[in-house]
């Protein structure tokens, strides 16, 4: 076919096509112009962890402000725990940060104890310490698999799950459940040790040591890794401090603060650990971190398993708990960062107000100065690298 | 020990008060042995007063503005409504408290002044903890510190949230946990359990009921 016969091209021709119904005025505006455009992202969204909700004003692909808005999982919590009693209350936090869930439980039955000035006993505390320490390991390997898997590394996220179905078969055996535990009670623990605990856990540790490094060899010296990482989502330690953010993101901006060095409770002053910090305050660090924090917390696991004391594993409290008029704050050091309750005592069987300081609502509010001026892409990064949990942030 | 469930007078620690409704904790007062500071809330069995040089700085500053008390280790500032801005101020930038750890709010609808408004503060440096606390009453609004501790933001807006607190100066005062438009605040006492906003639930999740 000759190209330039007319004929040949007249089905490209136009101009006697009916427009009377389209509106092809020239547009006033560019069609690429320079304008803040706002989008949306979730609260449906597989990146956000839940469903957080975040309203994005964008110029071009840069950030130019966050909005978070949050709620769609709140079960108003501290309006339950008023209507139950004290006992009845345990489980419950145990759905506030799941991925967690023993640490809230530790957190919430020290903060009972405290007010009914009464101590676990020294077996209690080395148990509570264990579990807790490999729940620290648990919500960490969750936290990589996904924040891998955001940023688009997907091999993580099995060799994580993997490894850590063997913390969950540990807390199977021990407590009957795999994610909302309930494993402690308020003066101490419910249930003795099984026959085979502690060979379980000494072979969860070697097992999982040499599994760390294989992570590690994943992401640590990847470069798309350190691409996606590196600078992004930078905050100072200062800013972190004015934000009351806490936890790894805290440590990695270079702040040197655990509170289970700073305030120590359950038996952590009994245990040699080291608390890893970064320098930089970005994602990486944040990563490093975390990968660090794992390695102590398998060191306080293996100090705390070769010396569990004898002895009772219930501190003799009453039947019916009732603890005296007054208030308390009792915060612990969760996987990301400080877990507070607050409880206001009239006397009676049910807490008359409970607040939970929840790590994840705080340090959600620091997104917004971490991605102003950074990529849509690196929003995703940062709400991994927050390690938050939405059980938690709307309680 | 089920016999603590019959009678509530010998707890464990000898508290000697015993109150007839726990919303009016004021009205015990004048039966705390160690502080007759009337303004001062009676937090539990023997409170013990809280003296420290920072503490002896305050109340040479301010009176009887102000109460330092220690319970169970943990101490506490009540402290008078219009002094609340400058307080938190000083503990920031005097005493180093530059971590505001929480801030929430507790309801007492039997009492004059129905809230108590807690700040619960940390200080790196010193590694230390303080609560400030202060009652005010319903409709009374209290100053925002978020001019003060960044992270006051949503923790300010979720007490407006849930109790409906006002703060003033606050750059979005707005609700966050639940939706905008929700009528009542769930953490006060005369909120029912399974009271909702029934006419917002009909209208935007089209539903009957939320149960």
């Amino acid at each position: 076919m000759n190209v330039n016969d007319d004929t040949a091209r007249s089905h490209l021709d136009r101009s006697n096509l009916d427009r009377s119904n389209l509106d092809l005025e020239t547009p006033e505006k560019p069609y690429l112009d320079a304008n803040e455009l706002i989008i949306n992202m979730g609260p449906q969204h597989p990146a956000t962890h839940g469903v957080l909700r975040v309203i994005l004003k964008l110029d071009g692909e840069k950030v130019l402000g966050t909005e978070c808005v949050i709620g769609y999982l709140h079960r108003g919590v501290e309006k339950i725990a008023e209507n139950r009693t004290y006992t009845m209350f345990n489980p419950y936090v145990d759905r506030m940060d799941y991925v967690a869930a023993v640490s809230n439980g530790l957190g919430y039955c020290e903060a009972v104890e405290k007010l009914m000035n009464v101590e676990a006993p020294a077996r209690a505390k080395y148990i509570r310490v264990i579990l807790t320490e490999l729940n620290r390991v648990a919500s960490h390997q969750l936290w990589l698999g996904t924040h891998a898997l955001d940023i688009g590394a997907m091999t993580p996220l099995f060799y994580t799950f993997r490894d850590r179905e063997e913390i969950l078969k540990i807390f199977e055996r021990y407590c009957g459940a795999r994610l909302t535990t309930h494993a402690f009670r308020i003066g101490g623990c419910q249930y003795e040790t099984y026959a085979g605990f502690e060979k379980d856990v000494k072979n969860f540790l070697t097992f999982v040591a040499p599994k760390i490094d294989e992570y590690e060899e994943l992401l640590t010296t990847n470069r798309i890794w350190l691409e996606r990482t590196k600078h992004v989502g930078v905050i100072s330690g200062a800013d972190c401090v004015a934000l009351g953010v806490t936890g790894p993101v805290l440590r990695a901006s270079g702040v040197q603060w655990d509170l289970r060095k700073a305030q120590p409770y359950a038996a952590y002053s009994d245990f040699d650990f080291e608390i890893p910090i970064g320098e930089n305050g970005d994602t990486y660090d944040r990563y490093l971190v975390r990968m660090q924090e794992m390695r102590q917390s398998l060191r306080i696991v293996e100090q705390a398993v070769n010396a569990i004391p004898e002895g009772p594993i219930m501190a003799k409290v009453p039947k019916v708990i009732k603890p005296p008029v007054g208030e308390i704050y009792h915060s612990i050091e969760a996987p990301k960062g400080e877990l507070g309750y607050f409880i206001v005592s009239d006397g009676s069987t049910q807490p008359y107000r409970l607040r939970v300081r929840p790590p994840s609502f705080v340090n959600l509010q620091a997104l917004d100065i971490m991605v102003r001026g950074a990529l849509v892409a690196d929003v995703i990064a940062v709400i991994g690298t927050l390690d938050i949990v939405l059980g938690e942030v709307d309680r | 020990m089920a016999e603590e469930v019959k009678s509530p007078a010998p707890l464990p620690p000898p508290d000697g008060e015993k109150k007839p409704t726990a919303e009016k904790p004021a009205a015990a007062a004048p039966a705390a042995p160690a502080k007759p500071a009337a303004p001062a809330k009676p937090a539990g069995p023997v409170p013990v007063p809280w003296t420290s040089p920072m503490v002896e700085k305050y109340r040479n500053q301010y009176g009887s503005g102000l109460d330092a008390q220690t319970y169970l280790g943990q101490n506490y500032l009540s402290v008078d409504r219009s002094l609340i801005p400058d307080i938190l101020r000083l503990l920031r930038d005097q005493e180093q408290f530059d971590y505001c750890v929480d801030i929430t709010a507790v309801h007492y609808p039997k009492r004059e002044k129905q809230f108590d408004v807690v700040w619960i503060l940390y200080s790196f440096p010193r590694n230390e903890r303080v609560r400030v606390q202060t009652q005010i009453a319903d409709g009374d609004p209290i100053s925002s510190c978020v001019s003060i501790w960044a992270a006051a933001n949503w923790l300010e807006r979720e007490v407006y949230d849930m109790f409906g607190i006002r703060f003033e100066g606050h750059p979005d005062l707005k609700r966050i946990l639940l939706p905008d438009g929700w009528k009542g605040y769930p953490l006060r006492k005369d909120y029912g359990i399974l009271q909702q906003d029934k006419e917002w639930v009909q209208i935007n999740l089209g539903i009957e009921s939320g149960q």
